[in-house]
């Protein structure tokens, strides 16, 4: 286990270090600081010393080693725009983007399986059929289109809700639908996949076969095998808490995490981006942890294959 | 003969999206008897079992009469076929390592049926699940309680099926294809635990293969089964030293003697006809050496050859001359 453990942590620091370095690379290739936020009529003395300020004058490979540099001793840079840390700037951003992330997991969780259970139990019936055509659409329609929507029909038609911003939790009502909605819908199709396949194992039969009610077969035989695919899904939902939210923070003028992002990428703001996606790397790559470490927790075979050392 | 057998299954049709599997199977099963059911894949062997207790998912049409003791099963309400299953008849399967549940440690998959059909928790549960495992032969039966399926080898898992099936006390066993996927030495010890339980516990036996040898060692009868009707049920012996029905003497021609000269293998010429072209009358007689014009004018019923058989062929013959025409 501990071996188990040790290997996973070791590819997480190159997963983190893989995507730091992708995003420096592309952000230094993508278009120059100095001009987006000094503006292109800037005098060029004015141009000149803002990238000695911000050492944009280097070679790339140097600034590369100064970042790292910095941020084992834990400095991830100020800000461009205003000086200040870009890791504050972050973090008090947190709090807003997961006051719509985490009621719209919840939602993702709690009508997306209930769904895909209930579908896969009654397949091929009129529930199934209208659980799987809501599934598809909440799947396929862009969060910004339904985000959309739901001004147009809740906002501006019915005038029951805000169309944005962050003043009260009525304001979130409409964000957390938009997101939810999308989440639950693959989950509810990937629910219903997994239990398909497990309720077609013999071992479901043999269940049936002992005497088990049907209830029971589904509660104790099928949902615990059902759920080591289910949690995968989930796992990449939990990943995506901090920056899942990018696209409806910007429909809604939500303050958050996402919509700092899109500004500071805007502006070539290096690093509140860096903050941004070293943050989200670490968040998607715990939630990978977790869910290995729930795999074990669901699956005596892989339990059985880590404590002999396999992976 | 018997007086009520203990299942008897009457005209037993199933069909899959309206193409039959089964076509009308009659069938009885004494208290304590053991009965084999012979053909090649998709005869409907397993299929008329699955049937009988209600393990066909809702899309198979199923018709006809199954009873236990004078009751009848088929279509019977969930909680009765609930305590039926496992608890009066009890089903073992072919792949015993997919058959468990991957999840739930062996011995906890004991217990559910001693809890379902014996109302046994904790640790009387327990005890009684390690005697289970002892008597099916788990060695350190009290250890391999808390193992997963994939911690044991084939052949356990099928000695943790038949412990399973054993917890309800069942009057039944219906064996289907229990060593078809077992190493061959496997094969015959979990044959001569089933033959040894059978007899220790009095219970009855259903044992379905595609392999006569495994039957012949083990069932007091056997029905041979082709394209969805029993076209011969005889005693075991009777039928290993003269079958009847052309397609039973095929069967046989294809085992290899265990005494005499190497001789090649008789196969059976041709293949199981389509379910959805079967021919106007006889199912065997595409495949058939005694073929006649007749035998396409309609289906044989099964006729009585003697005493204790019948066969479904309008040329089969009672057995003392049937013995001496040359297949």
């Amino acid at each position: 286990m501990l071996r188990f453990l040790g290997f996973r942590l070791l590819r997480a620091i190159v997963t983190i270090v893989l995507v730091v370095t992708f995003a420096f690379v592309v952000l230094r290739l993508s278009g120059d600081p100095a001009l987006l936020i000094m503006s292109v009529d800037a005098p060029p003395e004015a141009i000149a010393a803002f990238r000695a300020a911000w050492g944009l004058d280097d070679p790339l490979w140097v600034q590369y080693i100064r970042y790292f540099n910095a941020i084992f001793h834990g400095d991830l840079g100020r800000s461009m725009r205003d000086g200040r840390d870009a890791i504050v700037l972050v973090t008090e951003r947190i709090p807003a983007t997961l006051a719509l992330t985490l009621p719209a997991l919840a939602i993702k969780i709690g009508i997306g399986v209930p769904a895909g259970v209930y579908a896969a139990l009654h397949r091929n019936s009129l529930a199934d059929r209208m659980v799987m055509v809501m599934a598809v659409a909440g799947f396929t329609i862009p969060s910004f289109v339904l985000g959309l929507i739901l001004v147009l029909v809740f906002a501006v038609q019915l005038g029951w809700l805000p169309s944005g911003g962050q003043e009260s939790w009525r304001h979130a009502i409409l964000p957390v639908i938009t997101l939810g909605v999308g989440g639950a819908a693959v989950l509810a199709r990937f629910t219903r996949s997994a239990m398909l396949e497990v309720l077609g194992q013999p071992f479901i039969r043999s269940a049936s076969a002992k005497g088990v009610p049907w209830a029971a077969v589904v509660r104790n035989h099928a949902l615990p095998n059902a759920a080591i695919p289910t949690v995968t899904i989930i796992g990449f939902m939990v990943g995506s808490l901090i920056a899942g939210a990018v696209v409806v923070e910007s429909v809604f003028s939500w303050p958050g995490v996402g919509r700092l992002l899109v500004v500071a990428v805007a502006n070539r703001d290096l690093a509140v981006v860096q903050c941004i996606l070293l943050l989200v790397a670490m968040t998607m790559v715990i939630a990978n942890l977790i869910v290995d470490l729930l795999y074990g927790a669901l699956d005596p075979r892989l339990r059985a294959t880590r404590t002999a050392g396999a992976h | 003969m018997r007086d009520v057998p203990l299942v008897s299954v009457r005209d037993l049709r199933v069909g899959f999206d309206g193409l039959p599997a089964v076509r009308g199977i009659s069938l009885d099963v004494g208290m304590g008897e053991a009965v084999g059911l012979v053909g090649e894949s998709g005869c409907g062997k397993s299929v008329t079992w699955l049937a009988a207790l209600g393990l066909l998912p809702k899309s198979a049409q199923v018709a006809g009469s199954v009873k236990l003791a004078g009751e009848e099963i088929l279509g019977a309400a969930p909680h009765v076929l609930d305590s039926v299953r496992g608890g009066r008849i009890a089903m073992i399967f072919q792949d015993p390592a997919s058959s468990l549940n991957p999840v739930h440690r062996v011995g906890a998959q004991v217990v559910e049926s001693l809890r379902l059909h014996r109302g046994m928790r904790g640790g009387a549960a327990r005890a009684e699940a390690k005697r289970l495992f002892d008597l099916v032969g788990i060695p350190d039966a009290a250890r391999r309680l808390d193992a997963y399926p994939h911690e044991l080898s084939g052949g356990q898992n099928q000695r943790v099926m038949i412990a399973i099936a054993l917890a309800g006390q069942p009057e039944l066993l219906v064996a289907d294809e229990p060593t078809t996927a077992l190493d061959v030495t496997i094969q015959a010890q979990i044959l001569e635990l089933l033959g040894a339980l059978r007899r220790d516990l009095g219970m009855a036996l259903v044992l379905i293969s595609h392999d006569l040898g495994v039957v012949a060692e083990t069932c007091d009868r056997v029905c041979v089964m082709y394209a969805g009707r029993i076209v011969e049920e005889a005693p075991a012996d009777a039928l290993f030293h003269a079958p009847s029905h052309p397609y039973a003497r095929g069967l046989l021609g294809a085992l290899p003697p265990i005494d005499g000269p190497r001789r090649p293998l008789a196969a059976i010429p041709g293949s199981v006809p389509d379910p959805n072209a079967m021919p106007p009358g006889c199912a065997f007689a595409p495949r058939c050496a005694h073929h006649i014009a007749a035998c396409d004018s309609a289906v044989p019923g099964l006729r009585p050859m003697g005493l204790d058989r019948r066969a479904a062929c309008i040329r089969a013959e009672a057995p003392v001359r049937a013995a001496l025409v040359p297949a």
